[in-house]
């Protein structure tokens, strides 16, 4: 039962859980036009309190797209934060006008704060570095439209593997279905951290290269998950500059790849994927950007009990 | 030396290391739990020089969880009709509230000013995790 519930870190909801949104999320997306009014005469709220247009656009054309309607701050100067209100206060003074809330805050733990003292549905939209679990719901419904499966996939992963918390959520989201392997391509500097290969399940099977060539290993792919090397995890531009261009995927590179690769990437791109991809029917991250909108409308459904 | 009347039923919690006593007495609550109750400071000590000791008369009722953490080396001994009849040492807690407090300066606990500081021990280990930011912390 998804109604009422919270979603504060990606394994909130197990993988039964998980694929009742992804199933209602598929109606959705095969007849958009059905669902219009599912969500009328109730309001979301979007508490924003550090900027991400991106996610706050998918989370509010989800709603509108079900009939419902917003609220909220898209950033902090303008409202009640700026006066100090706690957290606490803030959700419980929400709570009073809008039927679900849907937060984003620089402070790590500030979802699980508010859940704690929310009587409606929250949806953590990122705690600072911390989780993001509508990403990596994203990210399995964009594997699972495409591929109808997660058993026996080959993930890949490739760029910036140590920073990247969409990376490392996906990695733990994908261990939990039987059979998946990883092949994780990355610079030596930029692995995936030990914590989370100590927490992967017995007999995962993750293969690590490191310092090589992407496309030396995308003919074993099905799946390609792209990242980008963020310039504000690094102390020195030096850095910087020689890692962000080591893994640039580009139609030489793809041509080494199987023909039902799919290639996705939280967006924004910065250079790490030519622009002469995007016309390879492979490229899915534009799409994937919908599927994420479709999936956040299946969610919000799903927590207000309406579907 | 100050000498203490020793109990006949209750607690005796022995080898506190000296100056942590009063801090001790208060996290238990004592000051305010309506017991009778002996704190004794800088009690001289073969093993640790001087050390302090806290006497709880008629009661072993008295949640002694977080001692493991506020004085690892302390012992507990349960009294009856003036003989110990049981002597153990402190185990490390599974869960503490308030004891201890996350340095992750970029946890939500350092700016919502009401909330309880929540750590909770890994298994098999003396690390805890601050239930919001995941942030671990030796003890
Ligand atoms: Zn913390």
């Amino acid at each position: 039962m998804l109604k009422g519930r919270h979603l504060i870190e990606p394994h909130d909801f197990t993988p039964a859980e998980m694929e009742e949104i992804f199933r209602l999320a598929e109606t959705m997306a095969a007849s958009m036009g059905d669902f219009f009014s599912l969500c009328r005469g109730m309001i979301m709220a979007t508490l924003f309190y550090e900027p991400s247009t991106r996610t706050r656009f998918s989370f509010e054309a989800a709603m509108y797209r079900l009939g419902g309607q917003v609220i909220g701050f898209a950033e902090p100067n303008s409202s009640s934060v700026a006066k100090g209100e706690s957290i606490a206060d803030t959700i419980r003074t929400v709570a009073c006008y809008a039927d679900i809330a849907v937060m984003r805050h620089p402070k790590e733990g500030s979802a699980l704060v508010a859940a704690g003292y929310s009587p409606i549905p929250v949806i953590n939209a990122g705690d600072g570095g911390h989780h993001h679990p509508t990403q990596t719901l994203t990210d399995l419904f964009t594997i699972r439209h495409y591929k109808q499966r997660f058993e026996g996939l080959t993930v890949g992963l490739c760029g910036d593997l140590k920073f990247g918390r969409t990376v490392h959520s996906l990695i733990q989201a994908m261990a939990r279905y039987p059979g998946v392997r990883f092949v994780c391509v990355s610079p030596g500097e930029l692995t995936v951290p030990d914590y989370i290969m100590a927490g992967l399940p017995a007999g995962c099977a993750v293969e690590c290269v490191v310092d090589q060539p992407l496309e030396q290993h995308i003919g074993k792919m099905d799946i390609l998950y792209m990242t980008r090397v963020q310039r504000e995890r690094f102390f020195n531009e030096a850095d910087y500059l020689r890692l962000k261009d080591c893994y640039i995927l580009d139609r030489r590179v793809l041509s080494r790849a199987r023909e039902d690769l799919i290639v996705m990437h939280p967006l924004p791109r910065v250079n790490e994927i030519a622009y002469g991809v995007d016309d390879d029917r492979r490229a899915v991250y534009f799409p994937q950007a919908r599927l994420g909108m479709i999936a956040r409308m299946a969610l919000i459904a799903k927590l207000l009990g309406v579907s | 030396m100050i000498t203490v009347a020793s109990i006949q039923n209750g607690l005796v919690i022995d080898h506190i290391p000296a100056g942590k006593g009063l801090k001790i007495f208060y996290h238990l609550g004592l000051d305010s739990a309506n017991l009778q109750t002996a704190l004794i400071m800088n009690v001289p000590s073969n093993k640790m020089g001087s050390k302090d000791m806290i006497k709880i008369e008629n009661s072993d009722d008295v949640n002694l969880d977080d001692l493991g953490i506020l004085a690892p080396q302390a012992t507990v001994s349960v009294i009856r009709r003036g003989k110990t009849v049981k002597k153990f040492s402190l185990t490390l807690p599974e869960r503490v509230v308030n004891l201890l407090f996350c340095k992750n300066p970029r946890c939500v606990t350092t700016v919502e000013q009401q909330v309880d500081h929540v750590f909770v021990r890994l298994p098999g280990s003396s690390s805890y995790r601050c239930k919001y930011c995941d942030h671990l912390l030796a003890v």
